[in-house]
């Protein structure tokens, strides 16, 4: 092939890179996308929207009794639930869009929500 | 009245330079042409000329050339002082200074194809860091940046061997001025 003879070793090494960078930006931008929000439903109303680049934590009255959540450097968990199974508690820190965490008990939910909607929603 | 003439002395290097916008403003115009599914995807076919301009005249000649293309080019095509017109001149000006890095680059090693590779990621760089703070300023821009990405890769690999071709087919002039 005559245009490959056009190719200098380092030329490769320059292609290689670029589709490392290729795929990388790939992973960065469509995989994780970027959480913006944690929207905690109460009853299957917002009861909140939590901006994620500011830590601070929150008290959701439910019929059962008070659920904390807390959000913590572009996360957010539930810390403690009066449900009996504690389900949401155990799901930990929730970082990427679609995430969501449900403590059915307490009617509370809490989702991470980024600029665009990559699916309705991830469990586990 | 009298009839006064401005002369303007013109030297060889001014005609070259003048030659080679010429070739990059018409490579710019077809460019211009092709449909693209994004706006900001573009095959850059004028960089073809500033790759063969840098190999033989050196960086100053391709400064001037890439310059004097941005700015006819968008005079041609309706969109000096737009937004367009910013987002190439941006664009340029880094992978020139990308462009005078790279050329420094070992000759044996590196070719062409590496300075189009490294301008057209520079590129992009320049376009979307102007984007982000200046047209966009939302983080939802860098969705984009795969696509761009890619685009760059391909493009600046066709540009660059294309560029690579006309240099070996074209063996005049003081070739490999800067090494």
């Amino acid at each position: 092939m005559r245009w490959l003879a056009l190719f200098r070793p380092g030329d490769w090494l320059l292609t290689a890179l670029g589709l490392v960078v290729c795929a990388v930006s790939f992973h960065l931008a469509w995989q994780g996308g970027m959480a913006e929000k944690a929207v905690i439903k109460r009853g299957g109303e917002i009861f909140a929207e939590l901006d994620l680049s500011r830590n601070r934590k929150i008290d959701v009255p439910g019929p059962l009794g008070v659920t904390t959540i807390s959000v913590e450097t572009r996360r957010v968990r539930v810390v403690s639930d009066p449900g009996p199974r504690q389900y949401c508690v155990r799901q930990g820190w929730l970082s990427r869009p679609g995430e969501i965490a449900i403590c059915a008990p307490n009617q509370v939910s809490v989702q991470v929500q980024g600029g665009k909607e990559a699916y309705d929603s991830l469990s586990y | 009245m009298t009839h006064s003439v401005t002369r303007l002395t013109t030297t060889p290097e001014d005609h070259r330079i003048a030659q080679m916008a010429a070739a990059a403003i018409g490579l710019a115009l077809i460019d211009a042409a092709i449909p693209l599914p994004l706006p900001g995807i573009k095959p850059g076919l004028a960089n073809i000329v500033t790759l063969v301009v840098l190999a033989r005249f050196g960086w100053a000649t391709a400064a001037w050339v890439s310059g004097l293309r941005v700015v006819a080019g968008s005079l041609l095509l309706g969109q000096f002082m737009s937004p367009g017109f910013f987002m190439s001149l941006s664009g340029s000006l880094l992978s020139l200074i990308v462009l005078a890095f790279s050329v420094r680059l070992p000759g044996r090693w590196f070719g062409p194809v590496s300075w189009s590779i490294l301008a057209a990621f520079a590129h992009i760089g320049g376009q979307l860091l102007l984007a982000r703070l200046w047209l966009i300023p939302h983080n939802g821009l860098f969705y984009l940046v795969p696509l761009f990405s890619a685009a760059a890769l391909a493009f600046g690999i066709i540009n660059g061997l294309i560029a690579a071709h006309l240099l070996d087919e074209l063996p005049n002039g003081p070739s490999d001025a800067l090494r």
